[in-house]
């Protein structure tokens, strides 16, 4: 057991702030830095960026365009692009879909579209939840008829996190039998957002912004060479893919940078109580708050890193990972919350134009006051999404105590 | 970084838990706690043959030379089987005041016969006023010469019944808090003016409250350089936070698997409680905090051997974390069990009562917490 990086570790560290220092644009830094919202140009201009050092698909095998990296060099590369606010990357394609191409699709299918994923020539999104199939996924309707060389699709799926920039989706339909609790009738299916048949609505969420959609699909026809894998076998893929999800889903890095954000402005903040001599990170109570959440959050890191230690050693993550979507989205929200009361009155003026590009009125309040309560209420989603936490706990109960 | 246990720290894991559950059941763990002494020196001679008594000592003095890691693989099999031998007391406390303030002499007359099994020494450090503050030290030792008189009361003195010798953090000069003006002292307990209250602890351990009325003892009874013994009276007791911690982190892993166990074999309503997912989630939480509590040990033990200077801190985040952990897992093993939870007769009620020493020993949780605020 040791800590501490080796002197490859270190060099590598270096090369990555290098590679940031050097490469990341500074008009989408900025914005990190300004809670302004990224347009769809801003992903796909830095993660061609990140394609053209090779750096893309850090959960890749090596044969595919995988970066190839140990966990540590994982945690290492999270840990440098949080600091310097780079955005994460989509995950819908290189971390959701691609995996699922990679292990379960055909040769033709990973020719046709890995290194599309690989240089973010396409944007990818998820057509899981249905209206009626939220935390119950496998109740879904939409169904896939096969006629012919195609199947027929009809239904509603929702949710669909930036589906308006989505030139296709990854979804889970119904080819077999109507009976709702038979999981083995699902299929997952791979469909052009541009086949005729298919419409996108939006749904606002709390903080004004159009984040997701609710896409319909009527008698959309799509070639059956877009089914990966056998049919009936879609559930089983997608569920070994959430478990490798989750181990994408803990933030621990970016919710570091964000503590340490939140740590410095409470330092500048006055707590109101001695006209402006002492500051909120004077309060014992505040401190507290930090420390038991900092505490919990390395933690989790040695929890992340643990996991991913096995994971590289050629074991599929455990149904342990659920500890990582619970904790990890837990501490996101705590942090959310710590910034509305870092703002205190500034956490009330709502200007939705305020987070995106080009607004040229009058910024109210602190740097990042305004973004503070849209945040916290947009981000009640985290311990939803992704099967809740309590679907994770039941999965703890059964897969893990045996309950 | 690297997360995997050594083929050395396997066997020591091995040969420690083997021992626990070949040699260790309930009911003889239960007779030691309740014999005169509070442990077995049978037991104790055992540890000494097995090398155990030598883990966390330099090679140098003659120890195994172990890591923070191999100790924490050590005490958390020793948390599985709540045990009552005073490994933490005798070897790990006082042991590491003489190992990293002795002199050759000193480490001779005390170390030497520790690591054999043939010595009980204890370190009293904590007095009714100081709470968990180790500077706030009032006890006196008047030097004169070749001379010296102690004076004061220490408190909750662990192994102080069985100790026949006794390490002590005296106040040479200066006031209550100064960090300067520390000094370490051994005395034999049999010294006249050495005054001792002995009793049980409430997770059946042994103690003592300790007086020292006017104890004329020699000044080459000092260890270590005079007025200077803070930084070692620190990082002896965050090696024991670290060891409790990794206590804990076994005796919660026992409390969650016994109520799970018994939860999967109690019936009400004509069926078993794990299927209530009331309790089903109480448990799950159960196995997060353990998870959460496993994690952050190993953070901190890495630390600590990693010279990185960064290991109170991550003692102190550990203690708050455990601390916690121990807190929710006792109570709820507790509360999942129902009314036999709280009968003396089951074991599962005398983890939780460990778990909750654990959570005073050496700093509490709020203490620590507030300790990685200021760090």
């Amino acid at each position: 057991m040791n800590i501490d990086f080796s002197a490859e570790e270190l060099t590598f560290q270096q090369e990555v702030s290098a590679f940031l220092a050097a490469e990341l644009p500074s008009d989408i830094r900025d914005k990190a830095a300004n809670s302004i919202e990224l347009t769809k140009d801003d992903f796909v201009t830095w993660q061609k960026i990140l394609a053209k050092k090779g750096w893309a698909a850090t959960n890749w095998p090596v044969e595919f365009g995988g970066t190839g990296w140990t966990p540590t060099q994982k945690y290492i590369f999270d840990n440098e692009c949080a600091k310097v606010g780079a955005p994460e990357v989509m995950a819908f394609g290189l971390k959701m879909v691609a995996p699922i191409i990679y292990t379960y699709g055909n040769e033709e299918q990973k020719k046709r579209f890995l290194p599309d994923i690989l240089a973010s020539n396409v944007w990818w999104c998820q057509g899981y939840s249905e209206p009626n199939a939220g935390s119950d996924l496998a109740s879904l309707k939409t169904t896939a008829i096969r006629d012919g060389d195609e199947y027929v699709v009809n239904g509603t799926k929702t949710w669909t996190t930036l589906g308006q920039h989505a030139d296709w989706i990854f979804c889970l339909v119904r080819t077999g039998a109507a009976d709702v609790k038979n999981q083995n009738a699902i299929s997952f299916l791979l469909i052009n957002m541009k086949t005729p048949g298919i419409n996108l609505s939006p749904i606002y969420l709390l903080d004004g912004s159009p984040e997701v959609n609710e896409v319909h699909f009527d008698n959309v026809r799509v070639p059956a060479e877009n089914l990966i894998g056998e049919e009936g076998k879609g559930w089983t893929y997608a569920k070994v893919l959430l478990t490798h999800e989750r181990t994408n889903i803990a933030g621990v890095a970016k919710s570091k940078k964000r503590l340490q954000d939140l740590k410095e402005k409470a330092a500048h903040t006055s707590d109101g109580l001695s006209g402006t001599k002492t500051m909120l990170s004077d309060n014992s109570a505040w401190q507290q708050k930090v420390a038991e959440l900092e505490i919990e959050l390395l933690a989790l890191e040695y929890t992340e890193l643990k996991t991913l230690a096995e994971v590289s050693t050629g074991k599929a993550p455990g149904p342990e990972s659920s500890i990582l979507k619970i904790k990890g989205t837990e501490i996101q929200q705590a942090i959310d919350m710590l910034n509305v009361e870092l703002a205190g009155y500034y956490a009330l003026p709502f200007v939705r134009d305020q987070f995106l590009e080009g607004f040229e009125g009058v910024a109210i309040g602190p740097d990042q006051a305004a973004g503070s309560a849209p945040t916290y209420f947009n981000n009640r989603k985290a311990t939803i999404y992704g099967g809740s936490n309590e679907i994770q706990t039941n999965i703890i109960c059964k897969a893990v105590l045996g309950l | 970084m690297d997360f995997s246990y050594s083929e050395e720290q396997q066997m020591l894991q091995q040969s420690v838990s083997k021992f626990i559950s070949q040699d260790y059941d309930w009911d003889s763990r239960q007779a030691i706690a309740k014999s005169a002494t509070g442990f077995s020196a049978e037991h104790w001679q055992l540890f000494a043959e097995l090398g155990w008594l030598t883990i966390p000592f330099k090679e140098d003095d003659g120890g195994f030379g172990g890591s923070a890691v191999d100790l924490i693989v050590t005490m958390q099999e020793f948390g599985k089987g709540l045990l009552v031998e005073p490994f933490l007391a005798n070897t790990i406390l006082a042991g590491t005041v003489v190992s990293e303030a002795g002199s050759s002499e000193q480490k001779a007359t005390l170390l030497a016969p520790l690591m054999e099994g043939s010595l009980q020494l204890a370190f009293a450090y904590a007095e009714p006023q100081s709470r968990y503050e180790l500077s706030n030290v009032q006890c006196s030792a008047v030097i004169n010469g070749d001379e010296m008189v102690l004076n004061g009361h220490k408190s909750v003195v662990l192994n102080g019944a069985a100790a026949e010798k006794i390490l002590v953090s005296v106040r040479t000069s200066g006031e209550s808090c100064d960090r300067e003006g520390i000094s370490l002292i051994w005395v034999d307990a049999s010294t006249p003016g050495v005054r001792r209250e002995c009793y049980a602890s409430v997770d059946g351990q042994r103690a003592a409250d300790i007086w020292f009325d006017n104890v004329a003892l020699p000044a080459s009874n000092l260890l270590g350089n005079v007025g200077e013994a803070i930084d070692v009276i620190e990082m002896t007791v965050d090696k024991a936070a670290l060891a409790v911690c990794a206590e804990a982190v076994g005796a919660m892993e026992m409390s969650l698997t016994k109520t799970v166990e018994y939860s999967k074999i109690r019936k009400q309503f004509k069926v078993t409680l794990s299927t209530f997912q009331a309790l089903q989630h109480r448990m799950a939480n159960m196995f997060i905090e353990l998870a959460q509590a496993k994690s952050i040990l190993l953070m901190a033990a890495m630390e600590m051997d990693s010279l990185s200077g960064r290991a109170p801190k991550a003692v102190s985040a550990a203690k708050s974390r455990i601390g916690k952990a121990a807190r929710l897992v006792g109570e709820e093993s507790i509360q999942i069990h129902g009314g036999i939870g709280v009968t003396d007769e089951l074991d599962v009620g005398h983890y939780f009562k460990r778990l909750t020493a654990i959570q005073f020993l050496f700093g509490s949780t709020d203490h620590h917490t507030a300790r990685f605020a200021a760090s």
